[in-house]
């Protein structure tokens, strides 16, 4: 009875070893093809052959697009968690100078019908984005007063899209200028200053707090009272 | 040939897995959200169906009673894989959609019901047809919630537009998959018993 079960077991591990094997190189190709197609999507024009590279303070990988010798443009793979029923990653395509060239959905679990309409060609969440000037641009929702079309009734769908764009964009700044860019979310900003000041790059919390009082030169950036 | 047909057709009609013996109604009420969906499953389902009734039929001698549910889950699971590992690879796209439900396939009571009550006491030509049968009336099933669904929801089919603008929202979110599945089992039902 053991020895049957035990011979069974044998032979069907045999059989997943094997086709696993056989799978292993077709599968790693077709993640590597979604790749090359998302940078094709969101890129202008290149000729040389991207290699994913990371910066400090962004999670996903980064992309550098060249024409020749010239640097037209960076991808960035960025994810954010606050989607509605998970991750919400999104490859994000910047000429050199920071404009948005377009942004492909890489993956996301939203509500069929709602929030999935991110993927959808030219909805109203990419074309806030595609073709602006990312510097020039509050990338939060209209509900939150920023410059993004949420989709219909996928409010929340919508916040983890401009998030990852935004968590794209600090992330170009870091590439582009050296200095590390402190990525924090427009939710993270928002509990901070309902809980009266926030904690920033020169300054704790409690300093914070108290620097729209005193003359405290080191407050600046997301203190609430500066 | 008459018996294998009457085998066959069975899984379709008088055994049909979603509307009368109601089995795997996860995946059929998780994965057909759209009618593509719908059919990948149910052809996947299919798939792991018909190749597990083929196994289990040829080594139904050779397993001792006691521990042919462990046997079955054995050979059920390797076959699921299997379909996992092919799908990731060739079908890159299908495979992110069904996600999660793919593994699933393990516990759909469906393979495990039919390797219990056909494969292990028939033989395999009629082991492979009753799993074709059983998996293409899944198949169909399926397509079909997922079609109806489709339409109500967002007013296209296979995702082509019927007519712009939408439709109720609810038949693709998750209530919308059981009051689908109600009616057409009613419908269903009514059919069926007309033509007995």
């Amino acid at each position: 009875m053991v020895l049957v079960l035990f011979v069974i077991c044998a032979v069907a591990s045999a059989a997943v070893a094997y086709v696993s094997q056989i799978t292993a190189e077709p599968i790693e190709q077709a993640k590597q093809q979604k790749v090359v197609a998302a940078l094709k999507a969101v890129l202008p024009e290149f000729d040389n052959a991207p290699v994913a590279a990371s910066v400090e303070g962004f999670e996903g990988a980064y992309y550098e697009a060249k024409l020749g010798d010239q640097t037209v443009g960076y991808a960035f793979e960025s994810t954010s968690p606050n989607g509605f029923n998970g991750n919400v990653k999104l490859m994000v395509g910047f000429t050199a100078d920071g404009t948005i060239v377009n942004i492909e959905v890489l993956e996301q679990a939203e509500t069929p019908g709602l929030g999935t309409n991110m993927t959808v060609v030219d909805n109203p969440l990419l074309l806030s984005f595609k073709g602006k000037q990312a510097a020039e641009m509050n990338m939060t929702v209209k509900k939150d007063g920023g410059d993004v079309d949420a989709l219909t009734a996928a409010t929340i769908s919508s916040r983890a899209y401009a998030d990852a764009v935004a968590r794209a964009y600090a992330a170009f700044k870091s590439v582009t200028t050296g200095v590390v860019e402190a990525y924090t979310s427009a939710t993270q900003l928002k509990a901070q200053a309902e809980e009266g000041g926030a904690a920033c790059g020169n300054c704790t919390k409690e300093e914070a707090k108290e620097c729209g009082e005193g003359p405290h030169g080191k407050c600046h950036g997301n203190c609430k009272h500066q | 040939m008459g018996k294998n047909l009457s085998t066959f057709t069975s899984g379709l009609v008088k055994n049909n897995p979603t509307f009368v013996l109601v089995l795997g109604m996860c995946p059929t009420l998780a994965t057909t959200s759209s009618a593509a969906n719908g059919m990948g499953m149910g052809a996947a389902t299919m798939f792991v169906l018909i190749l597990s009734n083929i196994v289990i039929s040829l080594i139904k001698n050779l397993i001792p009673d006691k521990v042919r549910i462990p046997a079955y889950i054995v050979v059920i699971a390797s076959f699921v894989t299997v379909v996992q590992l092919l799908m990731q690879a060739y079908l890159p796209d299908l495979y992110n959609t069904l996600g999660v439900f793919i593994p699933l396939i393990v516990v759909n009571c469906i393979i495990l019901g039919r390797a219990e009550a056909f494969a292990s006491k028939n033989g395999v030509w009629a082991s492979a047809l009753d799993g074709a049968g059983i998996g293409l009336g899944f198949t169909l099933s399926l397509t079909l919630i997922g079609m109806v669904r489709e339409i109500l929801g967002n007013g296209q089919i296979f995702g082509m537009d019927l007519w712009q603008g939408g439709g109720a929202l609810i038949f693709v979110l998750a209530p919308g998959a059981f009051i689908v599945l109600g009616y057409l089992m009613i419908l269903f039902r009514k059919l069926t018993a007309k033509t007995k």
